[in-house]
């Protein structure tokens, strides 16, 4: 059975068409969400796509978190849906508390455009699940906010379990412990700051995305 | 029912990291301010609540600022309150 992928669109959401096209590259089928509907529909897995979501004003993510669409996201994440926030949609997934720590400005406040390589740090999450164990994967990065925070017994908890999914094998932003994505406790919800869908098919210079997207299907 | 300006300050909370302090921290002593430390860059959110009385104007402002105003994951704030004529 195709799975079908809801792709959650906020007013100044801008990425939610390239994560469509992706998914249906790979083979899923893209269903798109807009921020008020009060479901999710019939999709088996939901990603937040990334932008400048309600305009980012007061903090990134912050007014997004209280459109209707994210009691529904929340739902469906507590019933073990598979979620992935990219970008834009991880400070969402952090300001709505379905993920720890916060995201803020990059250290030396520049605004970072480039490819970058991961390094897989868990397989054994939603976005993952086809990855190896330290696998290095180039994908791009597109963010002025991706600097992961979050305080000590935070921190330690996420590498205790296991839940730091994605490091920077050279940190770009001044991210707490070169983190580029993490998940929550039931491993089903996934905040990451590159974007996968931009890098994957070898047309956009590296297809090391699908194998992230690929995941999800 | 009285009317009271909010003048709330949002800050990282400490041991926060904040870019933007660390940044004007490095751009003083260029200017020739070598003697300047501590440097932190925050918010001022200022607002007219209408409420009974200042008590309850305050915890009102408290409450917006733990769901909305401050992310408390990262940031502190305080709040000063003024009754209005």
């Amino acid at each position: 059975m195709t799975t079908r992928v809801g792709v959650v669109t906020f007013p100044g959401t801008n990425c939610e068409q390239d994560v469509a096209w992706a998914v249906k590259v790979l083979g899923g089928e893209p269903q798109l969400l807009w921020h008020a509907d009060p479901t999710v529909g019939s999709a088996d897995a939901v990603v937040l796509a990334g932008g400048f979501a309600h305009g980012d004003y007061l903090r990134t993510g912050a007014i997004a978190r209280f459109s209707p669409v994210m009691d529904a996201v929340a739902d469906f994440a507590r019933a073990g849906g598979p979620v992935v926030g990219i970008c834009n949609g991880f400070q969402i997934l952090c300001e709505a508390g379905l993920l720890a720590g916060a995201l803020q400005k990059n250290a030396g406040l520049k605004f970072r455009c480039q490819t970058v390589d991961l390094r897989v740090e868990t397989t054994s999450t939603v976005l993952t699940r086809r990855a190896r164990p330290g696998q290095i994967l180039r994908i791009p990065i597109n963010h002025f906010e991706g600097n992961f925070v979050c305080d000590e017994p935070t921190l330690k908890g996420l590498r205790e379990n296991d839940q730091v999914v994605l490091r920077y094998v050279d940190n770009p932003n001044g991210s707490l412990d070169d983190i580029a994505g993490i998940c929550n406790d039931g491993r089903n919800v996934v905040g990451l700051m590159p974007h996968p869908e931009r890098a994957s098919e070898a047309i956009l210079g590296s297809a090391d995305g699908a194998v992230l997207l690929g995941s999800l299907l | 029912m009285s009317s009271y300006e909010a003048r709330i300050e949002v800050g990282h909370r400490p041991g926060i990291l904040d870019p933007q302090g660390g940044v004007i921290e490095r751009a003083l002593p260029a200017l020739g301010y070598g003697n300047v430390s501590h440097v932190r860059v925050g918010k001022s959110i200022r607002l007219v609540v209408d409420a009974a009385d200042e008590a309850s104007a305050r915890a009102e402002v408290e409450e917006m600022c733990r769901k909305l105003l401050a992310n408390p994951v990262i940031e502190d704030y305080t709040i000063e309150l003024m009754e209005t004529l």
